[in-house]
C-alpha cells in the first residue's frame, strides 16, 4: 500500500506522539487526532507507523481512521472551506449555497482545487444556527450567507488579502 | 464578584463569538482601560445567554442591561455613556416587536418570560473559567452534602424521587439506572457523560459545557459517589474546541479545590475525570456505540444486554448520563426532589432545554418547564415564523424523530406525548419549518443524514436506508408513483424493527411522520408531478409573465446556458427544453414577472 518513504523526522514525531499516549492500543483516536493535527492528514504510510508503535494490525487503525468523518487521507486546501449542513442552515438555504460553491470551484464535495488553495467539505452544525446558513473559511466563521456572496468569499481568499484573518481569526 | 462596582458580561459561547465578541470584549477593556476605569468594571466572557439570533450580546450588571446585536465598534458609546454617565445606549436595546419599545431588562422580553432555567441556571450569569463565581452560586455545595451527610442509596433515592428522566433522548429515569449501576458488583466501575451531541442543529450540550462547566463535573462525582466508582470519563465531540477548553480549566480547578482527586473534602472519596474526544460519528451517540469509541475501535453499536450498567467501558459496570441530564443533578439535591417533581407534567418532571432553530425569529437556546405547548414555544418565545409566514411544521428530535404539524401546537411538550404525536423528544433540536419547505425533500435530508452516518453494520440500516432514499429520490424528480408510499411504509417498518441499534430503529422516523402527516404533499409528487412548496427543482417549470415583463433583457443577459429569447423591450420567453431550472432568472428579473409552477 505505501507509496512514498516518509521522512525521517515525521516518523520520529509520529512515534513521540505514540509513546505520549503509553503506545497504548486503546489511545488510537487520541494517536490520530494528535497526529493528524500535526501533519494535516492521515495517509496510509503515516497509519503505518502508528500502527507498529501501537502493537496492531494496519488493518484496525485504516478501519478506525476511515470510520470516522474528522479524519482524513486526502490532504486539505489551503484555505479549508466548510458548509455548514445541519438542519438549522439546511432550511436556511445551505444546499444552495453549497452548489454556489462547487459551481464556482469547480469541484465536489470532499475535493480540493487543482492549485491546492481551497478544498470544499460539508460539516454538521457549528452551532452558531442563529447566523444560519453559516459557511467556514479556516477558522473563521461567515454567517447569513447568500448564494450571491459565495463568489466574493472566493476572491476575497484568492487575492490573498483576508489569509492572514483566516489564520489568526 | 467582589470589588467591582460594575460588570461587562459578555457572551462567549460559539455562536456570539462566530461574530466578533472576541472583538467586543478587546474594545471594551480599551475604553475602560483608556477611561481609567479598569477598577471599577470588569469585563467577562460568560457562557450562551439563549438569544443568539440578537447576539452577540453585551449584558451591564448590576443595573441588568441587555445589549443586543453589538458590534466592536459600539464599545465606545457603552462606555462613555453608559458606565460613564449612567445612559444606556438606547439603540443597542431590544425593541419588541409588537409594541415597538425597546426593553432595557432581559426579564421583560417575552423570550425570558415563559422560560425556566435550571439546566443553564448558570449560563450567562457567571464567568464559566471561574470556580469561585460557581461556588458562589451554590456550586459544590450538592457534593459536599452528599459526601457529609447522605448516603449513597439515600442519594438515589433524592433522584429518584425528583422523576428526574435522562435528557439525551431516550427518557430513561436517571435515579434507576443508577442505582442498577450501584446493585452490580465490581472491582472498578465508570460514569460517563456523553456529550456527543450529534442531531444537527441542536447545541445545548455545548453550551451548557462551555457555560458551566462545574456542574456537570460536580454531578459526574456524586454520580460516582452513588455507584461506586472512582473515574469519570467525558465522550465529547472533536469539533467542540471551545467547551473542551473550559472543560479542561474547569478540571484543573476542581483538582486545585480539591474537589476532584484523592480524599474529597476530607472523606476518604476519590474520584478523577478525562477527557475522550469523539472524532465525528452520529452514531456515538449510542451508549455501546460510544463506548468501543472511548476503548479506541471503531463506534460501533452491539446488541442490547447486557446493558452498560452491567458491562461497559472495558466490561466493567458504567453508568452513562447525557451532559443536561447531569446540569440538573446537583439543583435536585440543593433544592429537593419534591421542590424538581413539582415541575412538569405527570410523568415527565423539571424541565428541557431546546436548540430553536429553522425559520423562526428568534433563534436560540431555550429551557421550558415540560408540559409547554409547542405554540408558546413557537410564538411567545420564539416570536413566530420569519418573514411572516405560515407555520408549516416543527422538527423535533433529530433525525430520529418526527415533522409534527399545526394540529400538535397545543400539545403539552413532554417524552410520551411527543412520541404518541409520532415524534420524540430527542436530545432537543427544534427546527421550525414554514411554507416554503418541501416535507418529502426534509425526509430526504434526514436520510442523507443517516446514510452518511450508518455504520454498515447491520443491513436493515446500511441497505434499507439507501433504498428507502433511493425512492425519495425518484418522487422528488418526479418518477414517483402512488405505489411508492406503501412501500415507504412497509421498508420503514421493517428497518425499524430489524435494526440492532437506536440509529437504525429510528432513522425511518422522519419519512413515517412526513407521510404521516403530510400525504397530501406527497401525492401531490406522485400524482400530479407537482411540488407544492416550489422545491424540488425537477417539478418546476419557470415561466415568464408576459404582462409584467418589461423586457429588460436581464434575465437573457444573465441565463447561464441562452434558453431565454425575446427583444428588448418586448416580453421574453422561456425555451423549456433548455432551462436547467438554476432560478438566476427569478433571483435577478425586477418586476416580478418570472414565475415558477
Amino acid at each position: 500500500m505505501p507509496k512514498i518513504k516518509l521522512a525521517e523526522n515525521t516518523v520520529q514525531q509520529i512515534k513521540e506522539v505514540c509513546a505520549e499516549f503509553g503506545n497504548k492500543e486503546g489511545e488510537l483516536i487520541n494517536v490520530l487526532h494528535k497526529v493528524q493535527n500535526k501533519l494535516g492528514y492521515l495517509p496510509a504510510e503515516v497509519q503505518e507507523v502508528i500502527a507498529r508503535e501501537l502493537k496492531t494490525s494496519v488493518a484496525k487503525v485504516y478501519g478506525v481512521v476511515t470510520f470516522y468523518s474528522f479524519f482524513t487521507m486526502i490532504p486539505k486546501g489551503e484555505f479549508p472551506i466548510s458548509i455548514c449542513m445541519g438542519t438549522a442552515c439546511y432550511v436556511r438555504g445551505a444546499e444552495q449555497v453549497l452548489s454556489e460553491f462547487k459551481r464556482q470551484l469547480k469541484v465536489e464535495v470532499g475535493e480540493s482545487t487543482d492549485d491546492g488553495k481551497f478544498s470544499l467539505n460539508c460539516l454538521r452544525c457549528v452551532g452558531a444556527c442563529g447566523l444560519a446558513p453559516v459557511v467556514m473559511v479556516g477558522e473563521k466563521v461567515f454567517g447569513r450567507v447568500a448564494p450571491t456572496q459565495v463568489v466574493n468569499i472566493i476572491k476575497e481568499y484568492r487575492e490573498g488579502c483576508a489569509s492572514e484573518n483566516a489564520k489568526s481569526a | 464578584m467582589t470589588d467591582y462596582k460594575m460588570h461587562l458580561l459578555i457572551c462567549g459561547g460559539t455562536g456570539c463569538k462566530a461574530a466578533e465578541s472576541d472583538e467586543i470584549k478587546k474594545s471594551l477593556k480599551n475604553w475602560i482601560d483608556e477611561l481609567g476605569l479598569e477598577d471599577d468594571v470588569q469585563v467577562v466572557f460568560t457562557g450562551c445567554f439563549g438569544f443568539c439570533e440578537k447576539g452577540p450580546i453585551v449584558k451591564v450588571m448590576p443595573d441588568n442591561t441587555f445589549y443586543v446585536n453589538v458590534k466592536p465598534d459600539d464599545a465606545e458609546e457603552i462606555v462613555k455613556e453608559h458606565l460613564l454617565k449612567g445612559r444606556p445606549v438606547q439603540r443597542l436595546l431590544y425593541t419588541d416587536p409588537v409594541s415597538k419599545k425597546a426593553i432595557s431588562d432581559s426579564k421583560g422580553m417575552n423570550f425570558y418570560k415563559k422560560q425556566l432555567r435550571i439546566a443553564l441556571r448558570n449560563c450567562g450569569f457567571i464567568n464559566p473559567e471561574s470556580i469561585d463565581e460557581y461556588i458562589s452560586r451554590d456550586g459544590y455545595m450538592a457534593l459536599g452534602k452528599c459526601l457529609g451527610e447522605l448516603t449513597p442509596d439515600e442519594t438515589i433515592k433524592e433522584i429518584k424521587d425528583s422523576g428526574l428522566r435522562g435528557r439525551g433522548g431516550g427518557g430513561f429515569p436517571t435515579g434507576l439506572k443508577w442505582e442498577i449501576t450501584r446493585n452490580v458488583e465490581s472491582d472498578e466501575k465508570y460514569v460517563v457523560c456523553n456529550a456527543d451531541e450529534g442531531d444537527p442543529g441542536a447545541f445545548m450540550d455545548r453550551s451548557i459545557l462551555e457555560g458551566d462547566p462545574h456542574s456537570v463535573i460536580e454531578a459526574m462525582a456524586i454520580c460516582g459517589y452513588c455507584i461506586g466508582a472512582e473515574n469519570g470519563l467525558v465522550y465529547i465531540r472533536a469539533e467542540y474546541p471551545l467547551a473542551i477548553e473550559r472543560l479542561k480549566i474547569a478540571l484543573n480547578q476542581a483538582r486545585e479545590y480539591g474537589l476532584l482527586g484523592e480524599d474529597i473534602l476530607g472523606t476518604g472519596f476519590n474520584f478523577e475525570i478525562d477527557i475522550r474526544l469523539g472524532a465525528g460519528a452520529f452514531v456515538c451517540g449510542e451508549e455501546t456505540a460510544l463506548i468501543h469509541s472511548m476503548e479506541g475501535l471503531r463506534g460501533e453499536p452491539t446488541f442490547k444486554p447486557p446493558f452498560p450498567s452491567v458491562s461497559g467501558y472495558l466490561g466493567k459496570p458504567t453508568n452513562v448520563n447525557n451532559v443536561e441530564t447531569f446540569a440538573n443533578i446537583p439543583v435536585i439535591l440543593n433544592k429537593g426532589a419534591s421542590w424538581f417533581s413539582k415541575i412538569g407534567t405527570e410523568k415527565s418532571k423539571g424541565t428541557k432545554v431546546f436548540a430553536l432553530a429553522g425559520k423562526i425569529n428568534n433563534v436560540g437556546l431555550i429551557e421550558v418547564p415540560m408540559g409547554t405547548t409547542l405554540r408558546e414555544v413557537i410564538y411567545d418565545i420564539g416570536g413566530g415564523i420569519k418573514d411572516g409566514k405560515g407555520f408549516k411544521s416543527v422538527q423535533t428530535g433529530g433525525p430520529s424523530g418526527g415533522c409534527l404539524t399545526k394540529d400538535f401546537l397545543d400539545t403539552p411538550i413532554d417524552y410520551d406525548n411527543l412520541i404518541k404525536a409520532g415524534s420524540m423528544m430527542g436530545s432537543g433540536g427544534m427546527i421550525v419549518m414554514d411554507e416554503d419547505d418541501c416535507m418529502v425533500s426534509i425526509a430526504k435530508f434526514y436520510l442523507e443524514f443517516t446514510l452518511e452516518e450508518s455504520c454498515g453494520k447491520c443491513s436493515p440500516c446500511r441497505i434499507g436506508n439507501k433504498r428507502l432514499h433511493e425512492i425519495l429520490e425518484n418522487i422528488t424528480n418526479g418518477n414517483g408513483k402512488e405505489e411508492d408510499l406503501e412501500r415507504l411504509k412497509l421498508l420503514s417498518n421493517v428497518i425499524k424493527d430489524t435494526s440492532l441499534c437506536g440509529l437504525g430503529q429510528s432513522s425511518p422516523n422522519p419519512v413515517l411522520s412526513t407521510i404521516l402527516n403530510f400525504e397530501d404533499e406527497y401525492l401531490a409528487h406522485v400524482n400530479e408531478g407537482k411540488c407544492p412548496a416550489g422545491q424540488c427543482k425537477a417539478l418546476l417549470k419557470y415561466e415568464i409573465i408576459e404582462d409584467l415583463c418589461t423586457g429588460c433583457t436581464l434575465c437573457f443577459r444573465n441565463c447561464p446556458v441562452g434558453a431565454i429569447t425575446g427583444e428588448r423591450r418586448q416580453p421574453h420567453y422561456i425555451d423549456q427544453s433548455l432551462c436547467i431550472k438554476c432560478g438566476v432568472c427569478y433571483e435577478k428579473c425586477k418586476f416580478n414577472a418570472i414565475r415558477l409552477s
